[in-house]
């Protein structure tokens, strides 16, 4: 269940209280996000929605560990990330995120294999093991007979499944994705959304997603629109169109 | 190991790129080689200097002559265990170009002035026999294809007229830095044979019976030809030959200023492709960092890589000047010893790793310290 009212219970896994983050520009206080509660349950597909500058990627930027709030709190699964150091943070990242970009960012001169592999050189796998894993991470998102190619020899879709792969490979305890459908056509989106759809129905798996696409939005179980950092409502996806 | 793929797949990401860069290090990297050996043949002679020999020359200049006459009265000072003495003489063998030292050799002591020179006995006993024997070392042997027994003519260029000598021993170096290129022949047959001042020699050299006897012995041997018509400049072996390579100029300065400036543009250049290849990879070390990967393994990954370069570039360099030193003294003569020492290859790796850390160390810092949402704008 998910609540943006601060009310949420004890078993969210992602707890956000009193988030704020302010940047300064010149002699100017920029308000990103202002006192924003959120409590995300563990299995929940939730999207953002909101105008450009709403917040959406600075939020997903605090929920990431990739930057640290002016305010407020950050906890996930019991730990308070915004406390820890920036190694701890580090560390945290690579055993607890997935992040799927909008352009991929997959590394140009390793193969969809080596791409994927990544966050698993950061763990005590042996070869054999990471080899196993990346196998079963890149089978489930259909492009077990691409391993060998290069990033410049896949379409955009397969490119992005590719990146998804990596996200998932060391089954982290959720996927934070920023319009992951924002550089595909419909055909390679509907694909990728069917995918992350059935990560979250087939693995379990809690994916927070940014998009500006209401066709993306519907997937989610719950649509959240930010404006001017602060969370608004809180729809249903069908409401969402 | 396991981050092997990671520096390789970099290195060969801009191919044109790395190849560059490494063969600005090897070109620098050859010439640090070339100047090293130039440097090492010029060395030669204070390094394999004995330290228990003095030189005694005349005051005025080194091409001025000793009285013969003085070997006895050096003899007899307290603390000389030996005395033998030599002449330059300067011919020409078929070519300007085939440059070696020749020496009119006192044939009473020389050969055991110098034990690093080996002559097989029977070989030396021929040279004593025949009064135009000749004794030459065998890296002149191997250079003319020479043999015993062979009949050489050496045009006189200080001393006219044509020489002509028998090859009657061949010697060989003990150690490998020793010289040699020289050609011996007897000192009795080239003072009977020229035509002006007879009785003089070009130099002696002295064996000491005690080496921290030499301060005291070369002040004594001056102080005893002091205020007479030849006057003495006494040396030790090193200090004599070192002042030989002065006359030449400081060459180890020139080979320093030579490769400072090299090795500093050097730096300006790899630091820069360096700096460029950071930038363009800013994204993707983002994402490295995202996914979690750490500062340090960001700023090692960069410098690793830099250092890689620098490795292959400067091996690469230091094995072709190798290369081209095998083929021996490039001057006809004039550096014998010719060659890259493991010593300046060992100090020219490190230097090339040092150049290599030196210019990764700021763009691997700028990577490291990278902020991952400036560097994404959007995760």
């Amino acid at each position: 269940m998910v609540s943006i009212d601060g009310r949420g219970d004890s078993k969210s896994l992602i707890r956000a209280r009193g988030l704020g983050k302010t940047y300064r520009r010149g002699g100017e206080e920029i308000h990103v996000l202002q006192g924003l509660n959120l409590d995300v349950n563990a299995g929940d597909f939730v999207a953002f929605m909101g105008p450009s500058g709403s917040g959406k990627t600075t939020l997903l930027n605090l929920l990431g560990g990739l930057d640290v709030p002016s305010e407020g709190s950050v906890t996930v699964a019991g730990d308070e990330i915004t406390r820890m150091s920036g190694a701890k943070l580090t560390a945290w990242r690579a055993r607890h995120v997935g992040f799927v970009f909008q352009m991929y960012n997959l590394i140009p001169v390793l193969t969809a294999f080596q791409n994927v592999e990544l966050p698993l050189l950061l763990t005590s796998l042996s070869k054999a093991d990471r080899r196993r894993h990346v196998e079963t991470a890149l089978a489930v998102v259909g492009l077990a007979d691409r391993m060998r190619h290069y990033p410049r020899q896949l379409s955009g879709g397969q490119e992005q499944r590719v990146g998804i792969a990596r996200a998932i490979v060391a089954d982290p305890t959720f996927l934070l994705c920023d319009e992951p459908t924002g550089d595909l056509d419909r055909k390679s989106a509907d694909e990728i959304l069917g995918l992350i759809d059935r990560l979250v129905r087939e693995h379990g798996k809690t994916v927070l997603m940014v998009t500006h696409d209401p066709l993306a939005a519907e997937r989610a179980r719950l649509v959240l629109h930010l404006e001017k950092g602060v969370l608004v409502e809180s729809v249903t996806a069908g409401e969402a169109r | 190991m396991k981050y092997l793929h990671l520096v390789v797949s970099n290195l060969f990401r801009k191919k044109t790129r790395t190849v560059l860069t490494a063969g600005s290090f090897a070109v620098a990297l050859f010439l640090f080689g070339i100047l090293a050996a130039v440097d090492g043949a010029f060395k030669q002679g204070v390094d394999v200097a004995g330290v228990d020999r003095l030189v005694v020359l005349n005051r005025v200049s080194i091409i001025q002559p000793l009285p013969l006459a003085y070997r006895d009265r050096i003899s007899r000072i307290p603390g000389v265990a030996r005395v033998t003495f030599a002449n330059w003489f300067g011919g020409v063998y078929q070519d300007e170009r085939n440059f070696f030292p020749q020496f009119a050799i006192d044939r009473e002591h020389y050969r055991e002035m110098y034990p690093e020179f080996v002559v097989p006995d029977d070989q030396w006993q021929a040279f004593l026999a025949d009064k135009e024997g000749a004794v030459v070392g065998e890296a002149l042997v191997e250079r003319f294809k020479w043999k015993l027994g062979d009949r050489i003519p050496i045009k006189g260029a200080i001393f006219p007229g044509s020489w002509e000598f028998n090859i009657r021993g061949i010697y060989r170096g003990r150690r490998p830095q020793d010289d040699t290129t020289q050609f011996w022949f007897r000192w009795d047959y080239f003072d009977e044979r020229k035509q002006f001042t007879k009785g003089v020699v070009g130099w002696y050299v002295i064996r000491i019976a005690n080496p921290d006897d030499a301060v005291r012995l070369v002040k004594v041997i001056d102080e005893q030809f002091a205020n007479s018509p030849t006057e003495t400049k006494t040396d030790t072996e090193k200090a004599f030959a070192a002042s030989f390579v002065k006359q030449m100029g400081n060459i180890q300065l020139l080979i320093m200023s030579v490769g400072s400036v090299v090795f500093f543009t050097l730096l300006l250049v790899t630091g820069n492709t360096m700096a460029i290849a950071v930038r363009e990879r800013t994204r993707e070390l983002a994402v490295l960092k995202a996914v979690g990967f750490r500062d340090g393994f960001v700023l090692a990954l960069v410098i690793v890589e830099t250092m890689a370069v620098a490795a292959v570039g400067g091996g690469v360099g230091l094995a072709l000047a190798k290369l081209f030193t095998l083929r021996g003294d490039p001057t006809g003569g004039l550096m014998p010893f010719f060659y890259v020492s493991p010593q300046s290859i060992a100090t020219g790796f490190g230097l090339a790793l040092a150049v290599g850390l030196a210019a990764g160390i700021l763009p691997a810092l700028s990577a490291s310290r990278l902020r991952v949402v400036d560097a994404l704008r959007r995760i």
